[in-house]
């Protein structure tokens, strides 16, 4: 056991966990953020994408402990209050979800993609999806809301 | 009342009012649900496919650190807890019941899967639970295993019950008939196909969280269902022998279904029965691993089809043998699946005046299978289509031409096939002209020596389906094994301010239902959509209803909320007689307003509502106060969507990987509600649908082990697998229902598998190659290439 500290959505948040907690169950079940998902035990279908130090995480491939005094967003602090984010808009207007399972990490892939590369492409954004799965969507809507999410946030493409 | 936006009315795209939670991570899925003083249940599974059980040592794990309870299914049978049921049985051939074995919740001294539960561990934690299971020693007397389905029969017997390992051998159509018409044919095409296991995988894994109260005796289960009251049925009248009112069951946001959460499975029994036991709630969260071990699997037939043809290239006859794996223990509607969800569908979309099919479900040491998005369908589907392909090309004919001249005619409807069904209404040539158009099919031969010229096979490939879906005419289903009613229900509340509480049998599990539902009322009532709210997945507070899957909901959920409103007009009607002093005869409800007939005299809606709430000027002698209706739907028949979907090709003869190009869909869905949230049901279809075709295979090996167990190994579609789609649609509205829609939501994943091989083998057909089995991987692709060239070699 040991007491970590990290910064989550702006707010400082201690607790005293087991030294083998994953990020993911320190959000989940220590701080009691559900709105990142768990949906595989290898790393590969991306609902657990936080934001680390601005870089996207696979929340479940790293301890808590790694990231002791990290500055952490996650799907729950994205939105500026009751305005939602560009990108969470975009899901909205070209319906890029369905169950909503691997929504918060899709938007969170996105928005580090967009964020890092504005005038990302189609086959960009398919590319960068890679690691996350979704088996409701096909994609289709998922790579539009990106495109549009990108304009919003001032690609040109 | 707000002003009327018809813009929210049927047949807009408008956004889904569900988004925003989900968007934000305040959608509240069941392991997102925790209860104080909960326990973490963790269930040891079998590592062999097939034993006897000598011995379960459960000591060491009782007094492991945090453990609470460990329990086998000696403590279960003691308590006489049923296990899962068979919702659906066939009879077979000789007169004899579909042979179905007892299913306990924990095993009784054998094992007959990988992954078979043995022991339920709980503790504080879910590391603990795990740790101890570890501790608990099973001693096993291994058996043969059985998991070569098409040989089964010669394997050793996995229950006592079912001899040969065979669970039913079924038939449908006239086996008399279609060989006399084989015989009489000009030609024969004979194919043999196979429809490869898959696992449907929701991104949500399965997960239960059950408590009792022993104040008042009663359970709560909250579960990842498609189908709440359902499960509360099985639960409290199969399991446990309890009222329904004893047990509450909630399906909150729930993340994907595709057929994998209708099954009542016996964690959440287990659960259940446990959170009594032990006296505090009990939570039990799936990993994938287990996900892959555990949740039902879908398809795995093979079919071996003759197809007969007339000297004008018009079908005589079809016969259809299929032998399918329904794994170690028959499921909620594991029989069904394979056969009146299969056989039932073999005409197509074609005039087939003779069709007989024969169906044998086999058990083995594999997880059951069961419902996966299209259910049957897609298996009717692919064999056909493969076969129609195949015979056009026997035959030197465009397959788009040979289809067209095998059409049921636009004016043969209703048209009664050989296979039971009648089709009510359809217009197949018009969705085949569409989908050619928009894939540009006249101009794919320039395509393809453009390819040619770069190095690559370019092919394209036809399917043109059909499926019978909107879950079902409760007779006809009771009159073919069915064990429950296929109605849907509906109550609509209006609330004293004019707003709806729509309450629904339905389950959404990113379908949308509460947009599509909402714009349905808002429709018909002429309200704005945001004053209607639409309830689901709770058994306290919807009304007993048959849930979601076989693409039921809006033909039928849908449909018993539009009576429901029905009701409420013609009640409010009454009430604007008397208030505009009139007879019920001259009020008309028009946008939002009843008017007596040729004057101004009219009352908003809101008014109406108001008035039977707040009754003071209002006919008691003659009418109830309140404004309140409940529907039960019992559809007539089924409805069929139908489409052409076509699929472009290239394949890279130096790797064998296989590049989705284009594609087109257009589908005949009837009339459409929200056609945004249909063309996402088909997207989401087809790429399910590419997946079986290119990518997913579930694997056990010779000794029953899942090899493809985890998501590193078993083949997901993944966003730069496929490309964008073009959707288009043509409208027959259905004549069953009164909104006139269909069903759209496994209609992508039916039409998609046979649409891209037939491409496939398209584009290697100028190599000579005539079959391509599913899933092409670049593998099998570049094999069957480099096989092409040694052939031409010798």
């Amino acid at each position: 056991m040991g007491e970590i500290s990290l910064k989550l959505n702006g707010k400082v948040e201690t607790r005293d966990v087991a030294d083998n907690t994953l990020l993911v169950d320190f959000i989940r079940e220590h701080v009691g953020l559900t709105g990142t998902h768990v949906g595989c035990d290898t790393s590969q279908c991306g609902a657990c994408v936080i934001h680390l130090d601005g870089v996207s995480v696979k929340a479940c491939t790293i301890l808590a402990k790694q990231a002791e005094g990290a500055d952490i967003t996650t799907i729950e602090g994205l939105a500026n209050g009751d305005e939602l984010h560009p990108m969470q808009e975009a899901f909205h207007e070209n319906h890029g979800l369905q169950c909503g399972f691997c929504t918060p990490g899709m938007v969170m892939s996105a928005v580090e993609m967009v964020t890092k590369n504005k005038d990302i492409s189609e086959d960009e954004i398919r590319e960068g999806l890679e690691g996350n799965i979704c088996r409701c969507t096909g994609y289709h809507n998922i790579v539009q809301s990106v495109k549009a999410g990108a304009a919003k946030m001032g690609g040109k493409n | 009342m707000n002003e009327v936006t018809k813009i929210d009315g049927i047949g807009s795209s408008v956004r889904r009012t569900e988004d925003k939670k989900f968007l934000t991570g305040k959608g509240k899925y069941t392991d997102d649900i925790n209860r104080p003083g909960q326990v973490q249940a963790y269930f040891l599974r079998s590592d062999v496919a097939h034993a006897k059980i000598k011995k379960i040592d459960i000591k060491n794990a009782q007094s492991a650190p945090g453990v609470i309870g460990v329990f086998t299914g000696d403590d279960i049978a003691a308590d006489k807890v049923g296990g899962p049921i068979c919702g659906w049985v066939v009879p077979c051939r000789d007169g004899s019941a579909t042979k179905e074995p007892p299913h306990p919740l924990l095993a009784q001294g054998k094992v007959r899967f990988v992954g078979d539960a043995i022991a339920v561990v709980l503790a504080e934690t879910a590391e603990q639970a795990k740790s101890g299971a570890e501790l608990i020693d099973v001693d096993y007397e291994e058996l043969s295993p059985v998991v070569d389905f098409e040989n089964a029969g010669d394997g050793a017997q996995i229950h006592d019950e079912v001899p040969n390992n065979c669970y039913f051998d079924w038939e449908l159509g006239d086996e008399k008939a279609t060989a006399d018409a084989l015989s009489g044919a000009k030609k024969i095409v004979k194919l043999r196909v196979r429809n490869n296991r898959l696992v449907p995988n929701a991104m949500e894994p399965r997960s239960a969280l059950a408590e009792f109260d022993n104040l008042d005796d009663s359970y709560t289960l909250h579960t990842t269902s498609q189908n709440p009251h359902l499960t509360r049925l099985v639960l409290a009248a199969f399991m446990f022998a309890i009222p329904e009112s004893k047990l509450r069951v909630i399906a909150p946001d729930v993340g994907g279904g595709f057929g994998s959460k209708i099954y009542v499975y016996i964690e959440e029994a287990v659960c259940v029965w446990a959170s009594k036991k032990v006296g505090r709630p009990v939570k039990w969260t799936a990993d994938r691993t287990q996900a892959f071990l555990t949740d039902c699997h879908g398809r795995d037939h093979v079919n071996d089809v003759q197809l007969g043809l007339d000297e004008n290239n018009k079908i005589v006859g079809l016969r259809v043998d299929t032998v399918c794996n329904l794994g170690a223990y028959l499921s909620a509607f594991s029989v069904v699946v394979p056969t009146y969800l299969h056989g039932t569908l073999l005409s197509g979309q074609y005039d087939i005046p003779a069709i007989y099919t024969n169906v044998k479900g086999m058990a083995t040491n594999t997880v059951n299978v069961d419902a996966y998005r299209g259910a049957g369908r897609p298996e009717a589907t692919y064999l056909l289509e493969r076969t129609m392909e195949a015979a056009a090309r026997e035959v030197g004919m465009d397959p788009a031409e040979f289809r067209r001249i095998n059409f049921i005619p636009k004016d043969a409807f209703p048209y009664q096939t050989q296979v039971a069904l009648q089709y009510d209404i359809g217009d197949y040539e018009p969705h085949l002209d569409k989908a050619m158009e928009m894939i540009d099919y006249s101009n794919f031969e320039t395509r393809r020596a453009e390819a040619a010229k770069r190095g690559m096979y370019r092919g394209i490939g036809i399917s043109s389906y059909i499926e019978a879906c909107g879950l079902a005419p409760s007779a006809v289903v009771g009159a073919l094994g069915g064990r429950v009613g296929q109605w849907e229900s509906a109550s609509v509340r209006v609330n004293p301010t004019g707003t709806i509480s729509v309450f629904t049998g339905s389950h959404s599990h990113g379908q949308g239902h509460a947009t599509t539902f909402a714009q349905i009322v808002a429709d018909k009532l002429g309200i704005p959509m945001e004053n209607v709210e639409v309830v689901h997945g709770d058994t306290d507070k919807t009304p007993f209803g048959m849930g979601s899957y076989g693409s039921r909901s809006l033909a039928s959920g849908g449909s018993a909320i539009s009576k429901a409103v029905d009701k409420i007009i013609n009640k409010s009607k009454k009430i604007a007689a008397h208030l505009l002093e009139a007879s019920e005869d001259d009020i008309d409800f028009k946008d939002g307003k009843f008017v007596v007939g040729g004057t101004d005299k009219e009352k908003a809606f809101g008014e109406i509502a108001l008035a039977a709430y707040v009754p003071h000027n209002y006919p008691l002698e003659t009418l109830e106060p309140g404004l309140e209706e409940n529907a039960f739907y019992d559809p007539t028949n089924f409805v069929y969507p139908s489409g052409t979907h076509i699929a472009e090709v290239e394949v890279d003869p130096a790797t064998g990987v296989v590049q989705v190009v284009d594609w087109a869909a257009c589908d005949d869905f009837g009339n459409l509600v929200n056609p945004m949230i249909v063309e996402g049901q088909v997207h989401g279809g087809i790429a399910q649908g590419i997946g079986q075709a290119l990518l997913e295979d579930a694997h056990y090996d010779e000794n029953g082990q899942l090899l493809t167990a985890s998501y590193m190994d078993y083949c997901m579609p993944r966003a730069d697998d496929l490309p964008s789609f073009k959707v288009g649609y043509t409208t027959t509205p259905s004549t069953v229902n009164d909104l006139g829609v269909k069903g759209c939501g496994e209609a992508g994943a039916i039409a998609s598998p046979p649409a891209l091989i037939n491409a496939v083998i398209d584009a290697l057909s100028p190599l000579g190659v005539t079959d391509m089995s599913m899933p092409a991987t670049p593998q099998k692709v570049w094999k069957a290439i480099q096989d092409s060239q040694s052939v031409a070699a010798e």
